[in-house]
């Protein structure tokens, strides 16, 4: 397998880089440096270990969304998704069953989610944004119904999630760390040097000339809902497993920051740019901002107003440095 | 001689999309009362000369001035304010208001525009939503706007190309009168005969400089070649004799057309095209011609009649199951096919990967192979390679049909591909299809420019309200001709150009 086989390109491996990833490798060694400035502990295993063990779930959402992103669409479902895995797992092993068949039915659960936004959105052409905030809002409804009746009782994390949520191996390192680095690599590999990932950038970009080309877009979308749909159930397992329990409340911490994260590393919203590499600064960024701004004891409302500035920073950054490039896009309308 | 200021004068004008430098070095002065040609091969500078002059870009260096007066647009209403309207390719209308609303959200009196309507001969309901309408009136209705702002200098960008004869004659009528008042034109076309009869004077670019202002008379067209490709020049010609042999008569048809109607103008079309055969198909706008292509290709699903391949029916309702029988689409409108924000290579390499089957792993070898190959043979300028958003209209039309020879196909569907580009590439497209044909395969082309058929074609047939009405081969098929069956008349009555009621249907249903 040639799978090192990276693009053969003139230049040093640094002058590929974009300089907006640079940029964003700047912002982010300036928050760790001030973060350890804040407080002199942030450099301590102990805290490294924290700081990542909240950024792996986080990554593994905005690396759902910015798949989605890159076509065009979003999923607001991917954190309602999660939870709904993190209680299939609670409940069917505290009623019993192995970790593995618990661990499968969850996957068995997202896979229906993203089979159903992804046909919904691409064959039926129901608009993203509105089917995936519908999904969320009934995967909301099942599950408040369903803890009183089916998925009653107490839930209970298999030991291995447990394990997967908060243990760590090599000292500090998170085993969740691992888990998001191996699918990590998937999902660059995937966008960058399959025929899915062409597809899936294609179809972003523009819709019509994919399908003049030939590419059935509502195969590309179906497969960009269920790849997300995974994703959240693996990021759903991982925290329930930190968290040891699951409520309803489990993961929607999570929802706004994995669109950020991936529009802060430079994905479009309107779909055909971008990446998974820049959307992994951007959930570390959001990460080391908020443990530091918890670290100052800052108040939640102002910790929202500091993300949300960052935010709107980057994006006038991006757009002034993409209205540069030539031609605007004339809206297909 | 002392002369007044001149109403534009452009100085020295440079601007660079990154690495890519648009205009070098552009210098351009329009008189009072003149109508001025703006010419150049496609990636001249010529659009980003258009978008300076017209406000939609800042120059990166240079001035510009005014009757006399040196002026900074930093938006297109500052350019009219300064008195210069522009009237593109593309009507700047937006689709889902009334014409009336979208002349009062531009400022303009309708009082103003009504002696233009008329002077125009556009009997138009205003009230009638804009995408009802056919392109060619909104582009007239575009240029009555611009005029009831009764602006120093009237820039028109492209604004003849693919428009009805009777309609084209009346905007010339209407440059002349607009020079008559001692205003002036600034006119771009890629039409050298029009440019010859109607300009004044012509400035060509190249490469982003002014490489000749000339006053025209007759023979210009030569100089302007000329100017336009510098020492290319020496290849555009392109005799007939350079043609591949011919289709072998009698050869079995390679596509078969029954009897198709599709659309709401496809009224019943059957055709023919052999292995190594170049089709040419003709028509005025709006005769069907689009949704045959698009029935064709597999994109629009045909109400009755059969398309056959090799003999076999082809069925489905996406472009795939017409590519898989080898029938592939460069359409009409550029914006239908290119990835603007993806690389040249995405970009041809797309139909690699259209099929699930090759959704998995990438071989960089065997696609860097068919897209170098593509980009050598279509000679793809690869200074932008990394978003095909910042290559030229020439170069973005050689990404569409590159495409198809990295993807494979047994019979191209051409769509007016030399649309909007410049001389040079345009030789070099004929050029392909020709050797395309030589190699076997077919190609059904539909053009704008009729000229073309005799240059490009074995055959051709024309179009007229939905259905074929006169079919000839390419050796007889002269401009008079063609435009003969194109308007339907009988074979003595070669009157002058008629706007038909179909001309005056609109072009969509939405």
């Amino acid at each position: 397998m040639t799978v090192l086989d990276a693009p053969r390109q003139q230049g040093s491996p640094l002058r590929r880089i974009p300089a907006a990833m640079l940029a964003l490798l700047g912002v982010l060694l300036a928050l760790i440096l001030a973060n350890g400035l804040v407080d002199t502990g942030f450099f301590s295993l102990g805290q490294l270990r924290n700081t990542l063990l909240i950024a792996a779930p986080l990554a593994l959402f905005a690396g759902a969304q910015t798949l989605c992103m890159l076509t065009g669409g979003i999923d607001l479902s991917v954190t309602m998704t999660a939870t709904a895995v993190a209680y299939v797992v609670g409940s069917r092993a505290a009623s019993g069953d192995s970790a593995f068949t618990a661990i499968a039915l969850g996957f068995l659960v997202a896979l229906v989610i993203g089979l159903v936004n992804g046909l919904a959105i691409g064959v039926f052409g129901v608009n993203p944004l509105i089917m995936t905030l519908g999904m969320a809002a009934i995967i909301t409804g099942v599950l408040t119904v369903g803890s009183q009746s089916f998925l009653g009782g107490a839930t209970r994390m298999p030991q291995i999630v447990l394990d997967l949520g908060r243990g760590t191996f090599l000292g500090p390192l998170p085993w969740n760390l691992l888990v998001w680095a191996v699918l990590g690599v998937g999902l660059v590999l995937l966008l960058r040097r399959t025929g899915l990932g062409r597809l899936v950038y294609a179809v972003g970009d523009n819709r019509r000339a994919a399908r003049l080309a030939g590419v059935q877009v509502w195969r590309v979308e179906t497969a960009v809902y269920v790849i997300a749909a995974l994703l959240a159930a693996v990021a759903g397992i991982l925290v329930g497993g930190r968290s040891g329990a699951v409520d309803l409340q489990l993961t929607a911490s999570y929802l706004l920051p994995s669109v950020a994260a991936a529009v802060i590393g430079g994905t479009s919203i309107l779909g055909g740019a971008g990446g998974y590499g820049g959307t992994v600064l951007g959930a570390l960024i959001l990460t080391v901002l908020d443990t530091m701004l918890t670290r100052l004891a800052v108040d939640e409302s102002l910790r929202q107003l500091v993300a949300g500035a960052i935010l709107l920073a980057l994006a006038w950054v991006y757009v002034s440095s993409t209205r540069r490039g030539a031609t605007r896009r004339r809206s297909s309308a | 001689m002392a002369q007044p200021p001149d109403l534009l004068e452009v100085r020295d004008v440079a601007k660079s999309y990154g690495a890519v430098r648009a205009l070098v070095s552009a210098d351009l002065t329009v008189s009072p009362g003149e109508i001025h040609a703006l010419l150049g091969a496609n990636g001249a500078g010529k659009s980003t000369l258009v978008k300076i002059l017209s406000g939609a870009l800042r120059p990166d260096s240079g001035t510009i001035a005014v009757a006399g007066r040196e002026v900074r647009f930093s938006s297109p209403v500052d350019a009219r304010r300064a008195g210069i309207a522009p009237v593109f390719q593309d009507p700047a209308l937006v689709p889902h208001l009334s014409v009336a609303d979208n002349f009062t959200l531009t400022g303009t009196d309708r009082a103003a525009v009504r002696p233009w309507l008329d002077r125009l001969e556009l009997d138009v309901d205003l009230a009638e939503r804009v995408n009802a309408l056919p392109l060619a009136l909104l582009r007239m209705l575009d240029l009555a706007r611009a005029l009831a702002h009764d602006p120093q200098l009237l820039l028109l960008d492209e604004m003849t190309a693919a428009l009805p004869s009777d309609y084209a004659d009346r905007v010339f009528a209407v440059m002349r009168e607009w020079r008559d008042r001692g205003r002036s034109v600034l006119f771009i076309s890629h039409r050298l005969t029009e440019v010859r009869e109607i300009c004044d004077r012509a400035t060509v670019l190249r490469d982003g400089r002014a490489v000749d202002t000339h006053r025209t008379a007759e023979g210009s067209e030569a100089r302007i070649v000329g100017a336009m490709l510098g020492e290319r020049a020496a290849r555009v010609d392109l005799p007939m004799a350079e043609r591949g042999p011919a289709a072998v008569p009698g050869a079995r048809p390679r596509l078969e057309v029954e009897e198709l109607v599709a659309g709401r103008r496809l009224k019943g079309v059957s055709l023919s095209v052999a292995p190594g055969e170049v089709l040419g198909v003709v028509s005025l706008e709006g005769q069907g011609e689009d949704d045959l292509f698009l029935a064709l290709a597999g994109d629009l699903r045909p109400k009755s009649g059969r398309v056959l391949v090799e003999g076999t029916p082809v069925r489905g309702r996406h472009p795939i199951q017409a590519i898989r029988r080898g029938i592939t689409l460069v359409p009409s409108d550029r914006q239908h096919a290119v990835l603007p924000q993806r690389s040249i290579r995405e970009n041809l390499a797309l139909p690699l990967y259209s099929s699930m089957r090759s959704w998995g792993w990438i071989s960089d070898r065997a696609e860097r192979r068919a897209v170098d190959k593509a980009v050598e043979e279509l000679e793809i300028d690869m200074r932008a390679a990394g978003q095909a958003k910042q290559l030229s209209g020439g170069n973005q039309q050689k990404l569409t049909i590159g495409r198809w020879l990295v993807g494979g196909y047994d019979v191209m569907l051409c769509f007016d591909p030399t649309r909007g580009i410049d001389v040079g590439t345009k030789h070099q497209i004929y050029r392909l299809l020709r050797q395309q044909a030589a190699e076997g395969r077919s190609v059904l082309m539909f053009t704008s420019e009729l000229r073309e058929v005799r240059i490009v074609c074995d055959r051709v047939v024309v179009l007229h309200d939905g259905r074929i009405v006169a079919e000839m081969p390419a050796a007889e098929a002269d401009e008079e001709r063609l435009l003969h069956a194109m308007h339907d008349l009988g074979p003595h009555d070669l009157g002058p150009h008629e706007l038909g009621p179909h001309d005056l249907e609109p072009r969509e249903a939405s």
